[in-house]
């Protein structure tokens, strides 16, 4: 059936028992305005019908949470009186069909969403995956999505500071490209936002660029459905960004929070003016009236379905009390920006749309803000799924040691990303202590000590494995980046990428993501203030890895105390933290090297990685680290080179132990960092470590020009970094 | 006038990006700051003026052409003809390009790029008002970070900057070394930033306010900022 054929709800994307359930609500048959505006409110995208049920489950309060999940972005207060705002969001969808513009208005999307909390952007990261970059659309996509980041990000004046670029097979047709920004507001100030204070009467006032054709039904064609053959069809669904006028929406916002003009702001993103008008005013407990007409639009003929769910970038909807408005004009005038009260907040919970004098949508509010569909749907775990295939750890291997670790430092997910970060402005602002070379990046707020760490993770190899394990590990992986800076965990935000929801297998890798979500953030006491679900991402049958993306917030309390990564100095002593296993199943050895994702992901003792975290917290703060990095992809040799390349000083260590040679260099054992240490401090270290009941194992030395393990490795740092630095590029045809 | 600071003032356009940051620097480094408003034809008295990094106007014509144009720019230039010392950082370069106190212009780089790193700088001269306290040969790092950072000329306007002496500042290796591996941007002859033959407009692609606290980046930006404010006490005092 051609789908000019199908009822119009479902060519909307709407189901025959949705379409029942508005009827229900309207007691009668919806208008096709009316339908439209149901169609993107009920979106996979805006309505998270199918995981609501199961994010209830995530804790999401805790001492320091000013708003939880359910506003435009989460909020924490750091001391002080300050809060930081903060929010991780996808664009893969618009991504996957025009890379530099999905990205671009993804980064657009998200920074105002931080704005609309009153608070001033001062942190980007981007976690990305692609498809293998031996495919030619692959190097098209990152090339792209890499240059829309940088394009909008840099003219914003707001750094990108970190993020991770990832590599798997099952993202070749669909990437994930996510981004997390940060703000820092007064506490106080956060409540402007909120639209609690508004009342009928007040005016809904549309500022920002004008209205057009761009990005319409974007949440409800893209982000809701699977992309199939001749999806470059829906390339007009893709927004186009403006960055410019981003900037000064920013400033302009910012501006009337801190005069105390508005009594609520909202972004218009996905949904556009339904969202924004109907999220408003049920804050408010109220309706509203809106009056299309009086929307600045770009071109002529538009009609109210069309003004109704644009999702033309850089807008911004504010309700503002009328004694208030000459203010607020003189404001946006300033700042040179398209101003229009668009209709006002009434009593009652009623929002009528009006056009040409006619009344051409009613409908109650909260009916699409908050009363969408919710499903429970069917899960069942795959035949395949769980310590599929021969586990990698007990397959002897007999090839040259330094040609394997050769291959897995120069494997794309682990090599240099230097060729995408340099793209991006990361010092903006002047507060940027650690860049995207980190562990995790420190921001510092400006006027204090106290710094941001910041780190975005996700293990989809772990979580095609095992989903719960994969999900737990991505959270304990985030907490110990933060940790290894010497910064305390304090809360996440996660953005949930999968495949089709409708089918149980997904479902079950979904709600097993979730589950261990869970568990770490109640073993860490980093609560969940919020985050974005982006289902529907798959092509024909094949879906991506489950691949939760957890953005972590911890906090320096003196920024000046951060542990760096790489070794500083020469003639260090070189510690393990934590302990290694026999555990290569889902390694990047095992892809790299043999080529299988197969077996067991390493074990995840949650007690003892927050033993670890609390060990780095208090080693640092007492100024015991030289350095410190977390053990991650490719194990216990990749942190070694890591650290040897990051501070430009070899070393000499020996391994003690049983294990295999090859296990004991790239088991990738969770809870583990290699850290550096004044000898002088090394007493006060190790008693530090016995009191955490943390086990700590002396390797050997830093210094010389050399890596060398004792009997398996040596080579001279220059010729790794060399090595580690071209790897990106050498695949991109660069060099 | 003991004890008197220099004012030092900061344009902000729509779309600068680093006029907070260029204000902090003046700050940190012992002068008052001032920020300016490109839609104001006052330059509040000030001693010195910063042309900031950004996207002015969001460059989507040329980088700077229409920043050229603002109201603020009518006193910036007569200033600058009467002596007063003017510093264009990165679009404030190109700015000043385009209103023809600098010549030459800024095309994209030579990757098609963008570039965010730090680099070495060659000092050329001490003829300006930004290396004042400083010895030509020396080396300072600062950060660049720009899609359109490399500097052309043509023939004739080459060969008059050069033979001159109006190159400030050239790409360069840690040591000095001039060449085109530590060339980020494809500019000709390396030159990263250059003045008017007076020495008191100087222009350069690197972000010099970004360089001043050891806290988040190198501090090659230090002296540049005191011979700035030297320069612009002299104003005051004189």
């Amino acid at each position: 059936m051609r789908s000019e054929e199908l009822p119009l709800h479902r060519q909307l994307g709407l189901t025959d028992d949705e379409l029942a359930q508005i009827e229900a609500t309207l007691g009668r048959e919806p208008n096709r305005t009316e339908l439209a505006m149901y169609s993107v409110m009920w979106s996979e995208h805006c309505s998270y019908k199918s995981s609501k049920i199961h994010l209830r489950s995530l804790p999401t309060e805790g001492p320091a949470v000013l708003v939880g999940p359910g506003q435009d972005a989460g909020a924490v207060e750091v001391g002080d009186g300050i809060a930081v705002v903060f929010k991780i969001e996808s664009h893969s969808h618009p991504s996957a069909i025009e890379p530099y513009q999905g990205a671009a208005t993804g980064v657009g999307g998200i920074v105002r969403d931080v704005v609309s909390m009153g608070a001033r952007p001062v942190a980007l990261l981007d976690p990305l995956l692609f498809g293998p970059l031996t495919e030619e659309r692959n190097r098209w996509l990152l090339a792209g999505v890499i240059a829309g980041i940088g394009g909008y990000g840099n003219c914003i004046g707001v750094p990108t500071v970190g993020g991770e670029i990832r590599f798997a097979d099952a993202h070749t047709t669909d990437p994930t490209v996510d981004v997390m920004c940060v703000g820092i507001a007064d506490a106080a100030d956060l409540i402007t936002a909120q639209s609690r204070t508004a009342q009928a009467g007040s005016l809904m006032v549309l500022y920002g660029a004008s209205t057009g054709r761009d990005g319409i039904g974007g949440v409800s064609v893209l982000a809701s459905a699977t992309l199939e053959d001749g999806a470059e069809g829906s390339r007009p669904s893709v927004q186009i960004g403006d960055p410019f006028a981003e900037k000064l929406l920013i400033e302009a916002s910012l501006e009337l929070i801190a005069a105390g003009s508005l009594e609520g702001l909202q972004d218009l993103g996905g949904a556009g003016i339904t969202c924004a008008v109907s999220e408003s005013a049920t804050r408010a407990g109220m309706g509203a009236s809106l009056d299309l007409d009086a929307v600045p639009l770009r071109e002529p003929g538009m009609v109210p379905f069309e003004i109704l769910t644009s999702e033309s970038q850089e807008r911004m909807l504010a309700i503002v009390h009328p004694s208030k408005l000459g203010e607020v004009r003189a404001v946006l005038d300033r700042w040179g920006l398209t101003t229009a009260v668009i209709g006002e907040l009434t009593p009652g919970g009623t929002l009528t749309v009006r056009s040409g004098g006619a009344v051409v949508a009613e409908v109650p509010a909260p009916s699409l803000a908050d009363d969408g569909p919710v499903y429970d749907r069917p899960a069942v775990r795959p035949a395949r799924a769980v310590g599929n295939g021969e586990d990698p750890t007990f397959v002897p291997f007999e090839k040259d040691l330094t040609e394997a670790v050769l291959t897995v430092l120069t494997a794309p997910n682990v090599a240099s990303k230097r060729w995408a970060f340099e793209q991006y402005d990361r010092v903006v602002q002047g507060n940027t202590v650690a860049g995207p070379d980190s562990d995790a990046a420190v921001v510092r707020v400006a006027g204090t000590l106290k710094g941001l760490a910041l780190s975005t993770d996700s293990k989809s190899r772990f979580g095609r494995l095992d989903p719960f394990l994969g999900a737990a590990h991505a959270v304990a992986e985030s907490a110990r980046n933060v940790a290894v800076t010497g910064a305390t965990p304090i809360a996440i935000t996660n953005c949930l990428n999968f495949g089709n929801p409708e089918r149980p297998e997904v479902m079950w890798e979904l709600t097993e993501s979730i589950r261990g979500i869970r568990d770490a953030c109640l073993a860490f006491d980093t609560p969940v203030t919020g985050g974005n679900v982006s289902l529907y991402n798959e092509s024909g049958d094949s879906a991506i890895w489950p691949t939760p993306v957890i953005g972590m917030l911890g906090l320096l309390e003196d920024y000046r105390l951060r542990a760096p990564s790489g070794f500083p100095r020469p003639g260090m002593a070189i510690y393990l933290a934590g302990e290694t296993f026999a555990e290569l199943g889902g390694s990047e050895f095992a892809e790299a090297v043999l080529g299988v994702v197969t077996g067991k992901p390493p074990a995840l003792d949650l007690s003892k990685e927050r033993a670890l975290h609390r060990f780095l917290i208090a080693a640092a703060g007492s100024a015991v680290l030289a350095s410190a990095h977390d053990c991650g992809d490719g194990g216990l040799v990749i942190a070694l080179l890591e650290a040897a390349i990051g501070g430009g000083h070899g070393f000499a260590v020996s391994l003690a132990g049983d294990l295999p040679s090859h296990v004991a260099l790239f088991s990738e054992s969770a809870s583990r960092a290699v850290l550096s240490v004044d000898p002088a401090d090394e007493e006060a270290f190790v008693r530090l470590a016995a009191e955490h009941g943390v086990p700590v194992a002396r390797l050997g030395e830093t210094g010389g020009p050399r890596a060398l393990v004792e009997g398996l490795f040596d080579v001279p740092v220059d010729e790794l970094r060399d090595a580690w630095e071209t790897a990106i590029p050498r695949l991109l045809g660069e060099t | 006038m003991n004890g008197a600071v220099p004012r030092v003032g900061v344009v902000t356009f729509p779309g600068s990006l680093d006029d907070r940051d260029a204000l902090r620097a003046i700050e940190q480094m012992g002068g008052e700051a001032v920020p300016l408003w490109h839609a104001d034809r006052d330059l509040r008295a000030v001693d010195a003026v910063i042309l900031p990094g950004g996207f002015s106007y969001g460059d989507y014509l040329r980088c700077g052409a229409i920043a050229r144009f603002a109201p603020v720019m009518e006193p910036v230039v007569t200033f600058a003809e009467r002596g007063g010392p003017v510093l264009g950082i990165c679009n404030g370069f190109q700015v000043l390009c385009e209103a023809g106190l600098l010549p030459g212009a800024m095309i994209r780089n030579r990757s098609l790029r963008f570039v965010c790193r730090n680099v070495w700088l060659r000092v050329e001269t001490a003829q300006s008002s930004l290396t004042g306290g400083l010895t030509p040969g020396e080396t300072i790092e600062i950060p660049i970070k720009h899609g359109e950072g490399q500097w052309i000329a043509t023939p004739e306007q080459l060969g008059n900057v050069e033979r001159d002496g109006l190159v400030v500042f050239r790409y360069a290796s840690r040591t000095g070394i001039v060449d085109d591996a530590h060339n980020p941007n494809g500019a000709t002859n390396n030159v990263a930033g250059i003045r008017n033959p007076a020495g008191n407009v100087v222009g350069l692609m690197p972000h010099p306010e970004h360089a001043i606290d050891p806290d988040v980046g190198p501090t090659g930006g230090q002296p540049l900022f005191a011979s700035l404010l030297h320069v612009a006490m002299a104003g005051v005092t004189g």
